[in-house]
């Protein structure tokens, strides 16, 4: 609570920073995911962006938990997806929130809209990498600011892209091939949803840590982001 | 009540043969000069009011902010030295984050209150620095409801429903007595703030040029701690100057 006295000119300590320079004295790194989550789908649409993922989070070959939630809002403008070791995106969530937080307390009408976090997280995840300790995830990044889409991903490596279509881990194989066969600019919502239900049906045919159990978010021209849930049945 | 404290006003180690600190009753002058700062807590929420002294006319509206927020659900007026403010603001928002992230919930206002006050007070103890130049009213919207609380240069902090600092703040007192604050909305809080303000700075007519900064956290503003939202300000500056008017008239 109160410092001691000699540190009496860094009082203004930012946490923030103080988590990245914390594991130069760690001598544990990440060697391989434990509890893990499976492809995330993201396209752009008419009006915004849709994010899909299931539910799952599996511990090796084990479906352990099932109702993980791998997509989440982020401040007002983006949405995430996360797809890997579930507890690297939960602190990815933490820096999130601290970003945002102290984004919000300028209360000055600006916000961070999705092209910045993309370019945030894209820096986290390539330090850590470079300092042999990833943050061992595959991210999706979308949403809309100012009437302009965004949709991004970057992975564990720091490799970051945009694009109008996106997708992580087995959705890279599966998913991207139909979306290039069947995405175009003027897409609906319901076209979307039904584009993306057919990746995610594909996908829990195909891949073996999938669940079904699905989670959608969608994020709109100037409206906040918001989500809606649905059960895929099996056939 | 002010006293030459010759020779024991030099340090802010040495007490005087009457028991005071000077250092820490000059660092009070400095919070007692500048522009009023005034806080009310209203049945659902927390209203603070900053009177900003408009130093020159080439100045932007809206810049030198002095109400910070300090988390989500609170925030914190300064008055005195800006740049003192400033450094107790940074701590503050230290503090609160701190807290978050050990206890994961946010900081409850009465432990926001004590860490700052510890930390002016602790800048009261050595030789080698100076207290601050400032005073801060804070208020948040805990899960205790809302709260009100003054940190003094002295580092002593109280509780409070409604509180002034700087200039104005003897006349500004006196009209918060007379408010029923328990039972008042912080919609109306707003506008009695503003009225607070316009009457206490015409009275003084010195500086007559100066900016209404207001900021709230109550329910309708969900918790958060915000600016006043333009429309609302704008209501309460007209109602103010209208009943100014109106007293004028009599």
């Amino acid at each position: 609570m109160l410092l001691g006295i000699l540190g009496m000119n860094s009082l203004d300590c930012t946490p923030a920073t103080n988590s990245l320079i914390r594991s130069e004295a760690d001598s544990q790194r990440t060697l391989y995911p434990y509890v893990t989550g499976t492809s995330v789908v993201g396209i752009k649409y008419k009006d915004g962006i849709l994010l899909a993922a299931d539910m799952g989070g599996s511990y090796g070959s084990t479906l352990r938990y099932k109702s993980v939630e791998r997509l989440k809002p982020v401040g007002k403008h983006s949405l995430i997806g996360a797809s890997g070791e579930i507890s690297d995106f939960q602190e990815i969530m933490r820096y999130l929130d601290d970003l945002i937080l102290s984004d919000n307390m300028w209360d000055d009408g600006n916000s961070l809209g999705p092209k910045e976090v993309h370019n945030y997280l894209t820096r986290v995840m390539y330090n850590r990498r470079n300092k042999f300790n990833p943050l061992w995830n595959s991210l999706v990044l979308g949403g809309v600011k100012n009437g302009q889409k965004y949709l991004g991903t970057v992975n564990m490596i720091g490799v970051h892209y945009e694009d109008n279509h996106v997708a992580t881990g087995f959705g890279n194989h599966l998913a991207l091939p139909l979306l290039r066969d069947e995405w175009h600019e003027n897409l609906t919502f319901e076209e979307g949803v039904i584009l993306l239900e057919k990746c995610m049906r594909v996908l829990l045919y195909r891949d073996r840590s999938a669940v079904n159990k699905l989670q959608v978010l969608f994020s709109l021209c100037g409206i906040h982001t918001s989500r809606l849930l649905g059960n895929c049945c099996t056939v | 009540m002010s006293s030459i404290g010759t020779g024991y006003d030099l340090s802010v180690t040495t007490f005087s043969p009457d028991g005071r600190v000077f250092q820490i009753e000059y660092a009070a002058k400095a919070v007692d000069n500048s522009g009023t700062v005034v806080g009310i807590k209203c049945k659902d929420g927390i209203v603070l009011g900053v009177e900003k002294l408009i130093t020159s006319k080439m100045m932007l509206p809206g810049s030198n902010r002095r109400i910070h927020a300090v988390h989500r659900h609170s925030g914190m007026a300064v008055a005195g030295l800006a740049a003192d403010g400033r450094q107790i603001v940074a701590r503050a928002k230290s503090e609160a984050t701190n807290y978050e992230s050990v206890y994961g919930e946010p900081i409850p206002v009465k432990e926001l209150a004590e860490r700052v006050a510890s930390y002016v007070h602790l800048c009261t103890l050595y030789w080698w620095l100076r207290p601050f130049g400032s005073g801060v009213i804070l208020g948040g919207y805990d899960r205790d409801g809302p709260q009100l609380y003054m940190v003094e240069p002295s580092g002593v902090s109280y509780r409070y429903f409604g509180a002034a600092i700087g200039k104005g703040r003897q006349a500004a007192k006196t009209e918060i007595e007379k408010l029923k604050l328990s039972e008042m909305t912080c919609r109306q809080g707003v506008i009695e703030v503003a009225k607070i303000r316009i009457y206490g700075v015409h009275d003084e007519a010195k500086d007559k040029a100066f900016e209404l900064e207001m900021s709230w956290v109550c329910d309708e503003s969900n918790r958060q701690h915000q600016k006043v939202p333009d429309d609302i300000l704008e209501e309460a500056k007209a109602a103010a100057k209208a009943a100014l008017e109106e007293m004028d008239a009599d």
